[in-house]
């Protein structure tokens, strides 16, 4: 009714604007049609997936991608990894925003277990710690005996010491062993960066400093790093990982069959195997808890 | 240059994770771009047109959100949507549906701000011309958009531009989960964290080169509604 073509012509004249309801129209077609197509895609239920929160660890490393199409094959679902800290994992399973968690904070794992955030808990896999440091070794740590000694060593400050400050589960590590050596780590040698394992290394490597790594993510990224091994070894740096499925009574709305799948299945000897078979150039990253002995 | 020549490599090659990247990266800021401007371009419309009390503080506070860091929206939206949070019955976390709600949010107050700006100047002549007409208010506001509509593209440019360079929110909210919300900026701050530099350079590249399109699609939609 507004556009009886004697108006339209009368307004067209000092402002020019007959062309805008073609034009407008012919505009905002295709972009509407783009959007709801983009929509539909992007609400669409997807049943059958299960969410694991991780450590970057275990996902950057390669292992994940290199293991799970075996279980979504066998399964036929998609798991969708998350990869964070191990303290915001545990976060995470315990707003049941996850279904399943692969971490590696023992302590903190029992006491989400404790509080009843977690169903079951399976450990499954090992590695160790390490300390990597400049190969001059400024702050003398390759000489230590013991994880304690080379915490005093770097505590004399000789060298800067990144900290990666994130609540992960090498950071937890590295508090309990400045714990446990009876030092409060302070001072301009004590970085703490507040970031992943990657770029924590990163750092290290461009300072000449020294931090306390996975080896895992270390063996991964050795290449692009002017680091080297200065302490390893022993059970004070033993690095356990565990998957723990959420507590479905906490969460009801948690994909709980296909969590206690994973669970059954990170156990199996097929995964055992294939945790065991994994390399990185060449090295074995992580070393698998359930058939010991049975690998090489 | 390595680094020019792997981005060829990952598009010939078809590489599945860089090419769902580029389709999650495109969906999520292209419909962000198109929510934002169906919601912004209308409120900047009016807040330019009309003068009414409380206008200053409201640009005021307008202007002040554009300095909002992308993952306090992020962080925002995390805790609204996480499962023990007030939306977390909606299932959102982690889906690029997610995404698309906080790009849109990140992005609205500067379709305002821009659209309002684009239109303010012309509105007193403009309206005037058309209420001597007999124009609506509806027919009205339209005319005055049209008139605008360089500063109205150049709005939705920029929110564009935004939506699809920010990587603070895309993480938060979407988990970065390998071909499903891995965008290009997470990736790139991904491969960067891992020491990948040449890979997160060729990526960068590719951001640019899609970006470029974008806005030359858009340049062109301009050029034309100049000539006409």
């Amino acid at each position: 009714m507004m556009d009886s073509p004697g108006r339209t012509d009368r307004l067209s004249g000092p402002i020019r604007s007959a062309g805008f309801q073609s034009r407008g129209a012919i505009q905002c077609i295709p972009i509407l049609l783009v959007c709801t197509s983009f929509f539909t895609q992007t609400v669409a239920g997807e049943t059958s997936v299960l969410r694991l929160a991780t450590t970057t660890s275990v996902e950057h490393s390669g292992l994940l991608p290199y293991l799970l199409p075996e279980f979504e094959k066998k399964n036929g679902i998609k798991v969708h990894v998350i990869a964070v800290g191990t303290g915001k994992a545990l976060k995470m399973g315990e707003n049941g925003d996850v279904d399943a968690l692969l971490v590696h904070a023992p302590d903190a794992e029992r006491v989400f277990m404790s509080k009843g955030f977690g169903e079951k808990r399976e450990e499954i896999m090992f590695n160790h710690f390490l300390i990597a440091g400049p190969d001059r070794d400024p702050g003398g740590i390759k000489k230590c005996k013991s994880a304690a000694q080379a915490m005093k060593r770097l505590a004399d400050g000789l060298a800067a010491v990144i900290s990666r400050g994130d609540d992960s589960g090498t950071h937890k590590k590295e508090q309990a062993l400045w714990k446990s050596a009876g030092i409060k780590p302070q001072g301009e040698w004590y970085l703490e960066v507040g970031r992943g394992m990657g770029p924590a290394l990163l750092m290290a490597s461009e300072k000449g400093a020294y931090v306390l790594c996975d080896k895992g993510t270390f063996l991964s990224m050795k290449k692009r790093l002017e680091l080297s091994i200065c302490f390893e070894g022993g059970d004070s740096l033993l690095n356990v990982y565990s998957i723990i499925s959420v507590n479905p009574k906490r969460h009801p709305r948690i994909r709980h069959g296909l969590a206690r799948k994973i669970v059954q299945w990170m156990v199996s000897k097929e995964a055992q195997r294939s945790i065991g078979a994994f390399t990185v150039e060449g090295g074995t990253l992580f070393r698998p808890l359930r058939i010991q002995g049975k690998v090489k | 240059m390595s680094s020019f020549a792997e981005a060829w490599n990952l598009l010939i090659s078809g590489d599945a994770d860089t090419w769902s990247a580029i389709f999650t990266s495109l969906h999520v800021s292209l419909l962000a771009t198109g929510i934002g401007a169906l919601i912004g371009v209308p409120i900047g419309l009016l807040i330019g047109a009309r003068s009414f009390k409380g206008k200053s503080v409201l640009t005021v506070f307008l202007h002040t959100l554009l300095s909002v860091p992308t993952v306090v929206v992020g962080l925002l939206l995390y805790l609204m949507f996480t499962r023990s949070g007030l939306l977390g019955g909606l299932d959102l976390l982690f889906t690029p549906a997610l995404m698309v709600i906080g790009e849109t949010i990140l992005i609205l107050p500067m379709m305002i701000v821009f659209t309002a700006s684009a239109v303010s100047p012309l509105a007193a002549e403009v309206l005037e011309t058309t209420a001597s007409l007999g124009a609506g208010r509806l027919r009205s506001g339209w005319t005055l958009l049209d008139e605008a509509r360089l500063g109205v593209l150049a709005a939705i440019v920029a929110g564009f531009g935004r939506a699809i360079s920010e990587v603070g929110a895309a993480f938060m909210l979407g988990g970065n989960i390998r071909g499903h919300t891995r965008t290009m900026t997470t990736s790139i701050a991904l491969e960067t964290s891992k020491g990948e530099f040449g890979l997160g350079l060729a990526l960068a590249f590719i951001l640019m080169l899609i970006a470029f399109s974008i806005n030359l699609v858009f340049y062109s939609l301009q050029q034309q509604s100049r000539t006409i």
